[in-house]
């Protein structure tokens, strides 16, 4: 309880300037807005990194186990396993945490601070573009740490650091252009438990009916035929190109169109069920 | 249309929520400079219409005007001129009270440097320097709504929606709350506040409008409210139950009002103008030989002015379930 008794605010009522009236935001301001918004992501991560499980233990679990347990089945021996499964380990653990961007938005937008942000004068998308910014930074934590664990354990990307970090960046690009899915889930549902429900519902089937983990020659032709197309495949085929080869192949190229497919579908969507709302 | 004076003009306010119309044509004018007080139980309509008001909320029907700006068509001009400090406090919880000012600070257009001296005046003008870097969570309540307060005073508007800004705080916090109401006004601005309580509407506000049931029952100064409802109420507590109806008619025959009854704790409650009327009642019963246990002079509570204002009592419908309801708000809140 505290015993503080209130000085008169007028004092900070110096300057009272006359406020301006114009209705629309301009860019700038969007984007000034957007980068408060993602430093109050990054403030709200550093206040509960117990929220930061997902990114730090996923990875190294998933590395250590699909490694050694796949490892000798699936390459003949573990060291010949890592060029393939460490980009696969990577994008699936990265999309998957893209999912959290729709959970945590659902749960601040039940939160009274939203109804602040909606009465303030900003841009009435910076609450949404600000947290899918900050989101970024759990998925460079995560592919630090993927490629962290598999060099402990032995994976020497051939194609040298150089493109293990163009790897990197692609990997970071796409689960961002993944996450509007998520946070479209996340703007339209009713709480943040049925959001995590629908999400692992799309991601499971887009990680694991794809060439992350085992070659896509075993599976039978129509499973083929949807691993094939599946984004999450051009992904980690162009991250295994990248790391292995250095070479860039059509792979990314897909990649980067099915993402932008992805924003191109999404956002607006996003955008438009997040305004109605907010 | 719009009067240049009024800092709030609203005519005819509807809001529906499926089949519930919670607030049902409410008209307000509220003048530049004043506080407004907008008076009613839960469930009554006022954050829906302060939410409206704020553009938090689309009205499904009438319309209302901020400023001469119109809260639908201008929302991003009205939100410019308005701070509100929500019942439920719209802080951000994981964070410190300073971190919490500074982003509001930023997005009010400020830059890094004149963000942190502005949270550091804030906090500063509502005594919670000391609690600047802890994290909200070990907030107590008053801490909360101060600094749920202060974030409405970043941007200097000149027009303050509070909506229930002591609802749950005890009797100190409250009067510290009132202090700095009073000095947001004294500072020139107008502020428009919700409350339960009929004392803090008559200690804060210049005029006050009623509201039940989505609808204005009453609107004036709280002189005009006190002399609809009379300036003090009479609690009576009868020796036996038996003589609640007759003791009813007493009164209501010598003091020419209603009196609210709650048969099984045999107590009369009703608005008197004065310590006189209540001898003439006395003499009456005596007469009727209705025999009195106990009698206490109380303020009017919001039960009675619901009861003279609209002729029936509270209905606690309570869709915002809050910690003191209306018909316990004399108990929470000593007058």
């Amino acid at each position: 309880m505290s015993t503080n008794t209130l000085t008169r605010p007028e004092q900070t009522r110096t300057a009272v300037v006359a406020p301006d009236l114009s209705s629309r935001t301009s860019v700038r301001q969007t984007l000034a807005n957007t980068r408060t918004m993602a430093y109050r992501g990054l403030l709200k991560i550093r206040r509960t990194p117990e929220q930061l499980f997902d990114v730090t233990l996923m990875p190294i679990i998933f590395t250590l186990m699909f490694t050694f347990i796949f490892g000798g089945a699936v390459s003949g021996d573990v060291a010949s396993y890592l060029p393939v499964i460490i980009p696969g380990v990577l994008v699936q653990t990265v999309v998957s945490t893209s999912t959290v961007t729709g959970t945590q938005l659902r749960e601040d937008m039940d939160k009274g601070v939203f109804d602040r942000f909606r009465s303030l004068p900003i841009a009435r998308i910076a609450p949404l573009t600000g947290a899918l910014l900050a989101d970024t930074v759990r998925y460079t934590i995560a592919t630090v740490i993927t490629f962290a664990v598999g060099y402990a354990i032995g994976y020497r990307p051939a194609a040298g650091f150089g493109s293990v970090v163009l790897a990197a960046l692609l990997v970071i690009v796409c689960a961002w252009c993944l996450s509007w899915i998520f946070a479209f889930f996340g703007v339209i549902a009713r709480s943040a438990s049925s959001v995590q429900g629908i999400s692992m519902m799309v991601v499971m089937p887009l990680t694991f009916l794809s060439n992350a983990f085992v070659p896509a020659d075993t599976m039978p032709d129509w499973l083929q035929g949807f691993v094939n197309v599946n984004p999450v495949s051009h992904i980690v085929t162009a991250v295994r190109e990248l790391t292995t080869y250095g070479t860039v192949g059509s792979d990314l190229v897909w990649s980067l169109v099915g993402a932008a497919a992805v924003v191109a579908v999404f956002a607006p969507l996003t955008v438009r069920a997040y305004m109605r709302k907010a | 249309m719009s009067n240049p004076d009024l800092a709030v003009e609203a005519h005819g306010l509807v809001k529906t929520f499926g089949t519930h119309r919670a607030v049902d044509g409410v008209d307000l004018a509220v003048r530049t400079g004043s506080v407004y007080g907008v008076l009613g139980p839960n469930g009554a309509g006022k954050t829906t219409t302060i939410r409206m008001l704020a553009t938090l909320l689309r009205p499904d029907g009438g319309s209302a005007t901020i400023f001469g700006h119109d809260v639908r068509r201008e929302a991003s001009v009205v939100r410019r001129l308005i701070g509100v400090t929500g019942q439920y406090a719209s802080v951000d919880e994981n964070l410190s009270a300073t971190e919490n000012l500074v982003i509001f600070s930023r997005l009010h257009g400020l830059g890094r440097a004149e963000s942190r001296a502005k949270s550091t005046e804030l906090l500063e003008a509502f005594g919670l320097t000391e609690a600047a870097d802890r994290a909200l969570k070990n907030f107590s309540g008053g801490m909360r709504r101060r600094l749920d307060l202060a974030a409405s005073l970043i941007g200097h508007p000149p027009l303050i929606f509070l909506d229930e800004p002591t609802t749950g705080l005890d009797p100190r916090t409250r009067a510290q709350m009132w202090e700095t109401i009073r000095s947001l006004v004294a500072g020139g601005s107008t502020v428009v506040l919700t409350t339960q309580y009929l004392d803090e509407a008559d200690q804060l506000a210049d005029r006050i409008a009623v509201i039940d049931r989505g609808r204005v029952v009453a609107e004036g100064t709280s002189d005009d409210l006190k002399d609809a409802v009379g300036e003090q109420s009479l609690n009576l507590t009868l020796a036996a139950a038996s003589d609640a109806g007759r003791a009813a008619a007493v009164v209501e025959e010598t003091l020419r009002t209603p009196a609210v009854l709650s048969p099984e704790s045999r107590r009369l409650t009703v608005p008197v103008p004065g310590p006189d009327a209540v001898t003439d009642l006395l003499v009456r019963l005596r007469a009727e030989r209705i025999e009195v246990a106990s009698l206490s002079m109380d303020k009017p509570s919001l039960d009675e002015v619901f009861l003279t204002l609209t002729g029936k009592p509270v209905e606690d419908e309570d869709e915002t379930a809050g910690p003191t309801t209306a018909t316990t708000a004399r108990e929470a809140v000593p007058a």
